[in-house]
């Protein structure tokens, strides 16, 4: 059997960890295990095994038990996924928006499948569980953190160009 | 440009959600305007007051808890999350004299499809929430508070997180607020994509930093809530209609509404109509008016079925719907639920099994699994109906279908299992003869765009 070792963190990820377990009794520390887990995404991209030993030694919690929330929770990336996440939310107030349609056209313009991720490792495209944005639709979510709104399809190409722009300029 | 610019091109600015000037006599969303939803912009529209004459800072003598508290009865004011239940009352089950720590929770976990309300609330009015918190922690005697924010609105979550920055250093929040002995410290947490979470129960679980799955109730959790603790868990919207009662009083709220069903309600219209947004309208203003606000029917089609209150409530015919009006009571009546305010709209084109599909794959997905009717029978469902809706369905299915459902029912630990099964009943009540078509024609009766 392989050991896997803990993730370390960055001690920018170490204060912002501290943040949230200040929320919480001090001996009920697992309360900041899903803030911890997102924080470690949005720095790591996704959770690994070694990133939840690392999780479930800071806040001295089980790591089965840590597993057990990154395996719950939709959210979490298990798996690498591209530089850009994309959900799209194909629930029925926004199907009855044009869900369905900004989705097939992303899947055109990037050249990937639903679930699937660009060859150049830049983009993945998933559906989505309703975002509670409903009015707005169609909704995406960008890795996470970031939600877009009324996403017509000059929209997703302004997006997409701009997201690719910035890939370019960085590499 | 840098990614966050790139992004922010995108977000939504709630003008066409919540700043739109069609809301009818509102409490909530009265004078927003996106940009003024900081501290010193909420003490200008009389932010704050209700809390000051709670705590006797403005020469009379401070509210007793028991004043409080009739006050909320008196509103009439009942949860606005789904279920319902009086306010007042649910504050009255809380042990106010037990000694150790209790706990006071808002559920912004807004995942009902069809439901956008809380989001607009936190966003553009989060001090009118942290008052309401405030208020509701000094009538039950409660000295710790989280407000846990549905995982996917971010931005949300950081806007409510800066409010409470400002509320904490103008005194509002934590030791001796405003001077009095009442001490409340006020924190925000956050899902990560769980339906299910919405379920009280289950955000407790999940607040304790576990998988959501719900408890078995009894105990509630006003006796065994977060961590052990009592526990009182209100929706965000409940919480942000306090301030109001108490500046005006409980009889004033009351008949902005109709009897039983106080005061304003906040609306999400979705689907098919002109002005998809959210609406805060007088509790019992009839369903016709909130259509004729959200600019009618799209493309001036005809209604064909609203689903009134988020995807787990019974769809009702455009024929029941233009008649009743938009309350707990009336729509209870009419055979469906008022739910969350979550009004989903669907003209003639719309095919019902095609509905029914997507609905059916999401209650599938969202199920926790600790109970097999649910784990299982949502499964069941979501197959029966994809099987109609392929063209590959046989006659029989119509009665196992109805056998499913009727076999989730009453059968859950919590009410996921129902809010699956409720509309399969209704469609198969309603629309009957659109799945009928699709078994003897294996195609829709409707030329279906979605």
């Amino acid at each position: 059997m392989p050991i896997i070792e803990a993730q370390t963190f960055s001690a920018e990820v170490l204060a912002r960890f501290d943040k949230e377990l200040a929320k919480y009794p001090a001996d009920q520390k697992q309360s900041a295990v899903i803030a911890c887990l997102s924080i470690v995404q949005q720095v790591h991209g996704h959770i690994s095994p070694e990133g939840e030993k690392g999780v479930a030694q800071y806040l001295g919690m089980p790591v089965m038990a840590v597993h057990e929330v990154s395996t719950f929770y939709n959210m979490f990336n298990l798996k690498p996924v591209g530089r850009f996440k994309i959900n799209v939310c194909t629930n029925l107030p926004c199907q009855l928006r044009g869900a369905q349609k900004a989705i097939h056209h992303l899947c055109e313009k990037l050249q990937v499948e639903v679930g699937g991720t660009t060859a150049d490792g830049l983009f993945t495209l998933q559906p989505g569980e309703c975002m509670g944005a409903c009015a707005d639709a169609p909704v995406l979510l960008v890795n996470d953190r970031s939600m877009c709104s009324f996403m017509s399809d000059d929209k997703l190409d302004q997006m997409i160009d701009g997201l690719r722009a910035i890939a370019k300029e960085q590499s | 440009m840098n990614l966050d610019q790139v992004l922010a091109q995108f977000q939504s600015s709630g003008a066409k959600s919540c700043f739109h000037g069609r809301h009818l006599e509102p409490q909530i969303y009265a004078g927003l305007n996106g940009k003024n939803w900081r501290l010193k912009d909420y003490e200008a529209r009389g932010g704050y007051q209700a809390l000051r004459t709670i705590l006797g800072m403005h020469g009379a003598e401070a509210m007793t808890q028991d004043h409080v508290i009739a006050t909320m009865k008196e509103s009439g004011l009942r949860g606005r999350g789904g279920a319902g239940f009086p306010t007042g009352l649910k504050w009255s089950f809380m042990p106010r004299q037990f000694p150790g720590q209790k706990y006071l929770v808002c559920n912004s976990d807004e995942g009902e499809p069809g439901t956008c309300k809380d989001r607009d609330i936190l966003e553009f009015n989060p001090h009118i929430v942290i008052e309401g918190m405030v208020i509701a922690a000094y009538a039950m005697g409660i000295s710790v508070g989280y407000n846990y924010i549905h995982g996917e609105i971010f931005q949300t979550y950081d806007r409510f997180e800066e409010a409470l920055e400002e509320a904490r250093a103008a005194g509002y929040l934590g030791e001796k607020i405003m001077g009095s002995t009442f001490n409340f410290q006020l924190h925000a947490a956050h899902g990560f994509g769980a339906y299910i979470c919405g379920e009280e129960t289950a955000l407790l679980e999940s607040l304790e930093g576990k998988k959501g799955q719900p408890r078995f109730k009894p105990p509630f959790p006003a006796s065994f809530g977060v961590y052990g603790k009592p526990t009182t868990i209100n929706n965000t919207e409940t919480f942000a209609a306090v301030p109001w009662i108490i500046r005006n009083g409980g009889p004033a709220y009351l008949a902005c509404g109709k009897p039983n069903n106080g005061g304003t309600k906040i609306f999400s219209v979705s689907g098919d109509v002109e002005l998809p947004g959210n609406y805060e309208i007088p509790m019992g203003t009839s369903f016709a008016k909130l259509l004729e606000l959200a600019g009618g029917v799209r493309g001036g089609r005809q209604l064909k079925a609203v689903i009134p209150g988020g995807s787990s409530a019974p769809v009702l015919p455009a024929s029941i719907m233009m008649d009743i009006s938009m309350d707990y009571d009336a729509i209870a009546k009419a055979g469906s639920m008022l739910g969350s305010g979550a009004v989903i709209v669907m003209d003639d084109t719309r095919c019902m099994v095609k509905s029914l599909q997507r609905l059916s794959a999401f209650y599938m997905h969202e199920s926790c699994g600790q109970c097999t009717p649910c784990r299982e029978g949502t499964g069941w469902l979501w197959r029966i109906v994809d099987r109609l809706e392929s063209g590959q369905g046989k006659a029989a299915d119509m009665d196992l279908l109805d056998s499913v459902a009727e076999n989730i029912m009453g059968r859950t630990i919590c009410a996921l299992g129902d809010a699956a099964a409720m509309p399969v009943r209704g469609m198969l009540k309603h629309f009957r003869p659109e799945f009928e078509h699709h078994i003897t024609h294996k195609t829709c009766m409707v030329p279906a765009y979605i």
